[in-house]
């Protein structure tokens, strides 16, 4: 039986407490971030949860100036645009996040290989705020 | 072991219709337009109600026009119930795995005549609504929480391409530049202006309204202007993406050995390939398309041909980056040199791999469940010396097609051959 921390929903869950979580297979060693019931590489179902140390490097990014509706609903426009990126771990993996803490005035100095830590921001006010995984210049 | 199809497939005919923005129009009379000009396109005739099955490809007419369960509506418009129908959804892959099921129904013996279809109806939403109906095709817990948009996901693709390689970005314009001079000779098109047009168009319009006139010294000039052309998501801009637009496609595939029943010119389609992707972050190398090569070399060897026998390909240039990475994916060019071929005009009509010479799905428009159809009925009429003021020059024998869903989890290309 599939552990209740291996399911998709989980990542949320532990992000609403500041943890970065993957899964590691027992078996082959793959890391898979998010965390997978069964390994992507052997497809063994010895895996275990772990807990990544936060910290990567930029692998890809745009800033965005036309928002989809829910970053608009969290006050991204045209005039205030956001960073969002792809995030290599030391772990290996790869994740895509909100990147905060760069100078979106010009993009162009935003760097791949960017060395990175996790962070998190709220979008939405009151009852509708929710954490989301970002990650910050280290 | 190399896979082959076990009997051969003929396209026998193609229709499409207009691609655009058509307020009166639903999906299901864009395709009775297409629907009919296949049928006139068919040299000796057909009864259609002699078709055995309809795959039609649509990514979202539950979102777009809030209508699910479309294949057998369509079939019913067009008069060929009680056929079989289905519909395919693989985000903008939809038609393009559409035809790869109708293939491989005629392969496989279980029948002789399909009609393969695809078809959008994508304006009748407010932009924003559209961006999140197309957002559907990412992943909703991992990727567009990061706040991800297409464009965005592109342009990420943009940022590590031109890293890896120290490519210039100039070559993304060069490839909207290309493909709307030949959209501009596409009466099909949405947008059947070259740049140049809508750059004099914008001068004028200032002038009439008695504005001061915005100088620009080219078409690049222009495109770099960020008053005339907005960006979207850094560094892709409003000409680096393909338009929101309406349209539809089809193409009547029979078996081989009764093509000539119907055209002494079929065209053959000799390789199909599928492949599959997770998401964008999951993958190894960012700069490309993993499942686009995949699929790639999968429809090579069925067809026994190498990239360089391929004479013309429409390629799936949903952002201007996208036809970049899809010439190297493809095979046209090597890894870090298809933004050089760009520059070069190597992809142009007059050079020596003409790309979307339709004006691709930047120019032509992206209907996103019709576009594998649509570009399918560009390699007949390339194929066939019916394609007017772009007609390629040369004896034209083998052609491609690539279509991609979402940022390439889903991949399909085919390969097409005119034998005569």
């Amino acid at each position: 039986m599939t552990e209740q921390f291996l399911y998709s929903k989980a990542f949320d869950q532990a992000l609403a407490e500041d943890l970065l979580i993957g899964s590691r297979c027992l078996d082959c060693g793959n890391i898979s971030i998010p965390q997978r019931q069964i390994c992507s590489d052997c497809h063994s179902d010895q895996v275990e949860r772990i807990q990544t140390s936060g910290k990567g490097t930029l692998a890809a990014f745009t800033v965005i100036y036309v928002p989809p509706t829910s970053m608009a609903e969290a006050g991204y426009n045209m005039k205030n645009p956001y960073c969002v990126g792809i995030v290599t771990l030391d772990e290996g993996a790869r994740i895509s996040a909100q990147i905060v803490g760069v100078d979106l005035s010009d993009p162009a100095t935003i760097k791949i290989g960017l060395p990175l830590k996790q962070t998190f921001v709220v979008r939405g006010e009151g009852e509708s705020a929710k954490k989301f995984l970002a990650f910050e210049p280290a | 072991m190399t896979k082959k199809l076990s009997r051969g497939v003929a396209v026998v005919g193609v229709g499409m219709s207009k691609f655009g923005a058509f307020p009166d129009k639903t999906s299901r009379d864009l395709f009775v337009e297409a629907f009919q000009e296949l049928r006139k396109s068919v040299q000796k005739g057909f009864d259609p109600k002699d078709i055995e099955a309809f795959y039609m490809g649509n990514f979202s007419s539950d979102h777009f026009e809030n209508q699910a369960h479309l294949a057998p509506i369509v079939a019913s418009w067009v008069g060929i119930s009680p056929v079989a129908s289905t519909r395919i959804e693989d985000a903008c892959a939809s038609s393009g795995v559409a035809l790869r099921e109708g293939v491989l129904a005629i392969a496989s013996g279980a029948v002789d005549m399909v009609l393969v279809g695809g078809l959008e109806k994508m304006t009748d939403l407010p932009g924003a609504k559209v961006t999140d109906t197309l957002a559907l095709a990412a992943d909703s817990m991992f990727e567009i929480p990061a706040g991800f948009t297409f464009p965005g996901f592109y342009a990420a693709m943009a940022t590590a391409y031109i890293d890896k390689y120290n490519a210039d970005p100039d070559a993304l314009l060069r490839v909207g530049i290309k493909n709307h001079e030949n959209g501009a000779l596409n009466e099909k098109a949405q947008f059947n202006q070259t740049i140049k047009d809508v750059m004099i168009g914008k001068q004028r319009k200032a002038e009439q309204k008695g504005l001061p006139i915005p100088q620009w010294q080219d078409e690049m000039a222009f495109l770099k202007d960020p008053k005339a052309n907005l960006m979207i998501a850094w560094p892709l801009r409003l000409f680096d993406c393909s338009p929101v637009s309406d349209g539809a496609a089809a193409v009547l595939l029979v078996s081989e050995e009764l093509a000539a029943n119907f055209t002494d010119e079929p065209i053959f389609i000799v390789g199909s390939g599928q492949a599959s992707d997770g998401a964008l972050a999951e993958r190894a190398s960012l700069s490309e398309i993993p499942a686009a090569a995949k699929a790639a070399q999968r429809a090579y060897e069925m067809a026994g041909v190498t990239p360089e026998e391929i004479d013309f390909a429409e390629v799936h240039d949903c952002f201007t980056i996208a036809e970049i990475m899809a010439t190297e994916d493809l095979g046209f060019f090597p890894r870090g040199e298809g933004w050089k071929a760009a520059m070069q005009g190597q992809t142009a009509r007059d050079g020596n791999l003409p790309i979307n010479t339709s004006g691709g799905l930047k120019s032509k428009g992206h209907p996103v469940g019709a576009s594998g159809v649509g570009q399918v009925v560009e390699i007949w009429k390339q194929l066939h010396g019916l394609a007017g003021e772009r007609q390629l020059r040369g004896d034209l024998r083998y052609a491609l097609t690539h279509n991609v869903g979402g940022t390439g989890q889903t991949c399909v290309v085919h390969i097409f051959e005119k034998r005569n």
